[in-house]
């Protein structure tokens, strides 16, 4: 990372010569830039190099490019960045998975992220746009890219997309596909859905996934199309991309102190709702971590927007620096809850318990834990 | 039955402020009272509470939940004696004008002399006001510079952050109340909940010991450190 910033310094051009001459891929989004990253690059297959590190600006771009030759680039984006590592790594292909509430008393508001997308994508002959079409805003986004390979793929967070991003009257998310009374709707030639399989402009593949939840069928089904475009077989692809077990230490089995636990990472609204919906009926207990740092997000407010409400039943153990905040979230819920002053204090389960942690939490349970 | 009516989620509500109506309703069950949560979206009609919540949200659809309630009763409601507690834009629309892009004097509902600019800067922080004896602790962010008309007392005097325009915080008038502390203010404080509560109920509410205090009690911590 120091290296990164090094760099930049030394030359604000550095990333687009580091850049010239090779196949880009970029991942943007709120919700699983990181595993479908990976899941791209597991399956382009080769010599591929990516910022795995974590650090998804600028300088994690320039450190990860500087060192390796390999002429296949997979890159994560932060949000806030698209546009500026647009202009210097020219990538062949961008996806866009998502855009919804996070952190927000850092990158303010979600529309004006959908905004600044829109003029950064406007046009661009030599580049292929990956969008998903269930989401308003990334549509909104991506309308005026010359070319785009719409993905219609489970999105079932629509609370920041409740307004028409066009005109800001109700759209109407009803039986059929969404739309506005203005025109603005969801795009209807799709090049890639999911229908028993993957089907990808008109083709359908069979697609099995080791990693768990709709959401990464989403996550693996614009990797996929993705990774066409740059002239990979999908069923090859897909062969690898199913393989792909665990990205950065999320979704796997860890222990720590004698108790199993399965680590998941969620850090916002949506992205907790889709867990929350993964977790199992027999699973009695559940651990959720909430820290609020610079990294997290100073503000804690999106508690109120998580539908806790799907744990009654569950008994939820209240872990990290601001877990009173969470046990207060959950108490006007109506979930049992244990505020966790000591994590010694944590029972010891003869089965693996979903533990769900926010970012800066979720790394400090990764690294105090070790993998089964 | 108490009928608690969140105003608009689908526009104002980006920093889950639904939270608020939710920490009104489960306050007041827990003594006793019969509390109906109602979430009224931008097609439904305005239903007859005794309690109506504003969150915050960006320009657009600020301007939209504006004209939405404006061709609604909620000035009807208000004259008859509900509340109304909002937050953020929330707090902007009820008052006389508000800033918006491209919109310097957007009108608002007219509630009460109240108007609100657009500051030099954005806010985005800890909000700590003191409100008589006490402190409402919260987070704010927003770029608005609200001043208030003779007659309009402010809700408290800014203690860190900026509130209305760094000295001052939201305001009272009549049944409104208002604050910048965006977000779900009332499960962080839980005095204030109960202060509007009782206002409307009409009488002293008991203590209600929940892990809620030892969350207000740790964020006051906080926010001196």
């Amino acid at each position: 990372m120091i290296g990164g910033r090094v760099g930049l310094a030394l030359s604000p051009s550095l990333l687009v010569s580091l850049a010239r001459a090779r196949t880009s891929i970029l991942v943007s989004g709120t919700n699983g830039k990181t595993t479908t990253t990976a899941l791209v690059v597991a399956g382009w297959g080769g010599d591929v190099v990516t910022n795995d590190t974590g650090s998804n600006m600028p300088p994690g771009h320039v450190a990860a490019l500087a060192g390796s030759s390999a002429t296949r680039v997979v890159l994560e984006v932060d949000e806030a960045w698209l546009g500026a590592v647009l202009t210097q790594v020219r990538p062949r292909v961008v996806v866009l998975l998502n855009l919804s509430r996070d952190q927000l008393d850092r990158a303010n508001e979600v529309r004006q992220m959908a905004e600044r997308w829109r003029l950064a994508l406007a046009g661009g002959d030599e580049r292929v746009v990956v969008a998903n079409a269930n989401d308003p805003l990334v549509v909104w986004a991506a309308s005026e890219a010359t070319n785009v390979r719409w993905c219609d793929v489970p999105t079932p967070w629509q609370a920041d997309a409740r307004s028409c991003p066009q005109c800001t009257l109700a759209l109407e998310h009803g039986a059929g596909p969404w739309r506005c009374s203005c025109g603005f709707a969801k795009p209807s030639a799709i090049t890639t859905s999911l229908r028993d399989g993957l089907v990808i402009a008109g083709t359908r593949h069979e697609m099995r996934l080791a990693l768990p939840g709709a959401f990464n069928e989403a996550n693996a089904a614009m990797a996929v199309t993705a990774l066409v475009e740059v002239g990979v077989d999908a069923d090859q692809a897909l062969a690898r991309v199913g393989d792909v077990e665990a990205v950065a230490g999320r979704f796997t089995l860890r222990t720590w102190n004698g108790r199993t636990m399965r680590l998941l990472l969620a850090k916002n609204p949506a992205g907790f709702d889709a867990l929350l919906s993964a977790v199992e009926p027999d699973d009695s207990d559940v651990w959720i971590a909430i820290n609020a740092r610079i990294a997290d997000g100073h503000d804690p407010s999106w508690l109120y927007d998580v539908p806790f409400e799907k744990l009654r039943g569950h008994l939820v153990w209240c872990l990290g620096e601001r877990r009173l905040d969470l046990a207060t979230r959950l108490d006007y819920a109506g979930v049992a809850f244990r505020v966790v002053d000591d994590e010694k204090e944590l029972p010891v389960e003869s089965r693996a318990v979903p533990l769900i942690a926010n970012y800066t939490a979720f790394a400090e349970w990764l690294a105090r834990s070790v993998p089964c | 039955m108490l009928t608690i009516a969140n105003l608009l989620p689908d526009l104002l509500g980006t920093y889950g402020d639904a939270g608020n109506a939710l920490v009104l309703a489960q306050r007041a069950r827990a003594r006793g009272e019969e509390a109906l949560l109602l979430s009224v979206e931008v097609n439904d009609p305005l239903p007859v509470a005794s309690i109506y919540l504003l969150g915050g949200g960006e320009d657009g659809p600020q301007r939209l939940a504006c004209d939405v309630l404006a061709r609604g009763a909620l000035a009807e409601r208000v004259a008859d004696g509900a509340t109304v507690v909002a937050v953020c834009a929330g707090l902007q629309i009820l008052g006389t004008s508000f800033s918006v892009e491209g919109d310097d004097r957007y009108v608002g509902l007219g509630l009460c002399d109240v108007t609100t600019t657009r500051g030099a800067t954005r806010s985005v922080g800890e909000l700590r006001v003191r409100v008589g004896e006490r402190l409402l602790v919260g987070f704010e962010n927003h770029g608005g510079r609200t001043t208030l008309g003779e007659g309009v007392a402010a809700l408290g005097r800014v203690e860190h952050g900026r509130g209305n325009d760094g000295l001052r915080d939201g305001f009272r008038s009549g049944t409104l109340w208002a604050t910048y502390a965006h977000g779900p203010v009332l499960a962080q404080n839980p005095w204030f909940a109960d202060a509007i509560l009782s206002s409307v109920l009409g009488y002293e509410l008991d203590p209600l010991d929940s892990v809620a205090d030892l969350l207000y009690e740790e964020r006051c911590r906080a926010s001196r450190s």
